[in-house]
């Protein structure tokens, strides 16, 4: 059929040929985009920190430890990382557990404002972080929740519930009605429908809903360096000491910063597309 | 024993009204049709006999006991659904034994009806099978085996054979009509198709704009409808219907001709009678042939009486063109006649 076209209309043929070329080379372009740092990240991690502070720079990985060691002997680093876990772990459990149930209730019941509703939720993300901070400072410090993992996580929340919203509003949506009806009528009351059918079903996108929001708690910055200050979780420590740290310790530490993220986005990639209504099967 | 009962149920969807007043008894071991076109209530009414949706007004009796206020588990009931909702999480085989470990029977007696209702469908082979796996065919019925391994007293199908092809269709309804009338339980089942109804039900319910307006025996409705939308309805080509002028004494002049009818009114009625009920010969009713079909096992001709659209089925091997003119004699015996401000059927 190509074959066939092509000789029919050369030129048409060699224009198409053109046009594939600007699409790869588009392609390859943003590819390098976003794949170059992170490879100058990569292999300047994994350096040691004399070549990270030398000129020229090396373009294969070293696999020297020396920075990485570095990174974990530096005061203060480790409770930083730990800290970054517990409150994306908080904001985690309680972004699912406030979360799903929200999207289960628009997905299955008609009720009024509910379009508001959604839309309200997106709204949330519709503040700048730097205006609610000053407030949110003031009144966590009333309250006693300022430099606690629990009072970040809270924060954290906010910012990942109009996701997992979201995602399990459409998750749920997939499922069809009949499955949860077929169950009441096969001796289920709505409890135990949900937990042996709609839960298994659902089970792995929760999950990615769940990484999801620990992505986000992991990556913020700028709530977790206003309300904190001796529990600093990791993207507000390295901030805090960007100015006068060594270069290779901003190298390790954006390293640790980016792969967890990047691993559990691309994890869960089929049901961020998802959200957006996007088939991707 | 569980006889149903529906009593003066109504529903409605906010301003609009999707039930009036509905009435029906179904007997014991009955299989009931509810049929209709799309939008009627025959889905509606079955769903709140299910319980799965709340009448607004009105009560539902399953063997005797009131169940209107109970949840769908505990009205005694299992249902088959159009898209089957057969779970992708578990196999054929925990798919029909899921009601039975919802109500914690012991292991083997779930194997036992498990395997029992799967031989009964001709399933036995997929036991191991998740859904996914199984054809449009297999998964129906995987659903019935489901719905039959609960014993349930009352089973409730929602068009279950509309999603199957026309040939799997016919096998299906063959099947699922011996394999009900041996199980012994009442059967409510909703559809749209005519032919599906005619060919599995004890009695079909007509249903329109939210009520049911006749309910009998096939043959009942297919003879006597009981209003003109029936006998609209029912019947492919439906009845034919014509203008009729009293002309004293049970005469009536239909298209120009005098045709025998009820005596007790002199009001305007239509006339009406099957295409299959009309025979071709020298006296009847004038018509002019618009389109001639020859369908093989007989003819079907779309003609014009007096301009209104008229349709005869006729003997395969006659010889009819388009413009031909026919005289169309209706059997005596066959003609009904409807009052058009009522629409309901006139002895």
């Amino acid at each position: 059929m190509t074959e066939a076209t092509a000789d029919l209309a050369p030129h048409g043929a060699s224009t198409r040929k053109t046009g594939q070329y600007v699409y790869a080379a588009a392609v390859f372009l943003l590819c390098a985009w976003v794949l170059v740092p992170l490879y100058f990240l990569l292999i300047n991690t994994l350096s040691s920190p004399e070549a990270v502070n030398s000129f020229p720079k090396s373009f294969v990985p070293a696999f020297d430890m020396g920075s990485l060691t570095f990174f974990a002997q530096f005061e203060g680093m480790l409770v930083a990382l730990k800290n970054s876990v517990v409150v994306a772990v908080l904001t985690m459990v309680m972004s699912i557990t406030i979360g799903a149930p929200a999207g289960y209730a628009l997905s299955r019941f008609e009720f009024p404002g509910k379009e508001l509703f959604r839309l309200l939720i997106l709204l949330t993300r519709a503040f700048p972080l730097p205006l609610l901070a000053l407030p949110l400072a003031v009144l966590f410090i009333r309250t006693g929740l300022d430099d606690t993992a629990f009072g970040l996580a809270l924060v954290h929340t906010t910012l990942a519930i109009p996701f997992a919203v979201l995602i399990t509003f459409s998750l749920f949506s997939g499922i069809p009605v009949e499955l949860e009806e077929a169950a009441w009528t096969l001796g289920c009351t709505r409890f135990t429908a949900f937990t042996k059918v709609i839960l298994p079903l659902i089970l792995p996108g929760i999950t990615a809903s769940a990484i999801f929001a620990f992505v986000i708690s992991w990556n913020e910055v700028f709530a977790a360096a206003v309300l904190t200050i001796e529990n600093r979780t990791l993207t507000a420590f390295l901030l805090q000491t960007l100015g006068e740290a060594p270069l290779h310790l901003k190298f390790a530490g954006g390293f640790i910063l980016v792969v967890p993220a990047l691993i559990f986005i691309f994890a869960v990639r089929k049901y961020l597309f998802a959200m957006w209504g996007i088939a991707n099967r | 024993m569980a006889e149903i009962q529906i009593k003066n149920v109504a529903k409605n969807f906010g301003e609009y009204q999707a039930l009036h007043d509905i009435n029906l008894t179904i007997a014991d071991q009955e299989f009931m049709v509810l049929l209709g076109a799309s939008g009627c209530g025959k889905s509606t009414l079955l769903r709140i006999i299910a319980g799965l949706e709340t009448a607004t007004s009105g009560e539902v009796w399953i063997g005797g006991r009131r169940v209107d206020h109970l949840p769908p588990k505990d009205r005694g009931i299992s249902m088959v659904f159009q898209n089957y909702a057969v779970f992708p999480h578990l196999t054929v085989f925990e798919n029909i034994g899921f009601g039975l470990r919802m109500q914690k029977l012991p292991d083997d007696e779930v194997t036992r009806r498990v395997e029992r209702t799967a031989t009964l469908m001709h399933i036995e082979q997929l036991l191991k099978r998740y859904s996914g796996e199984l054809s449009g065919g297999q998964r129906q019925r995987v659903a019935v085996a489901r719905a039959l391994a609960m014993e349930p007293d009352v089973i409730l199908m929602d068009e279950p054979l509309s999603n199957l092809d026309a040939l799997l269709r016919m096998e299906m309804r063959a099947e699922l009509k011996g394999v009900l009338a041996e199980s012994k339980t009442t059967a409510i089942y909703v559809t749209h198709d005519q032919v599906e109804a005619m060919s599995m039900a004890d009695r079909i319910s007509v249903m329109h704009q939210g009520r049911i307006v006749q309910a009998a025996s096939p043959i009942e409705v297919y003879r006597n409808p009981a209003a003109e939308f029936v006998a609209g309805f029912i019947g492919n080509p439906p009845m034919n219907f014509l203008p009729a002028k009293s002309t004293g004494n049970g005469q009536w002049s239909v298209a120009g001709q005098s045709i025998a009818g009820p005596a007790n009114t002199d009001q305007p009625l239509k006339f009406a009678v099957r295409p299959e009920d009309l025979t071709l010969g020298d006296s009847g009713l004038t018509a002019v042939a618009k389109v001639v079909e020859p369908l093989g096992a007989h003819l079907l001709v779309t003609c014009e009486v007096e301009g209104i659209m008229f349709r005869a089925v006729l003997e395969s091997d006659l010889q009819v063109h388009v413009g031909d003119k026919l005289r169309l004699a209706p059997q005596p015996d066959r003609v009904r006649w409807f009052d058009p401000r009522t629409t309901l059927a006139v002895a």
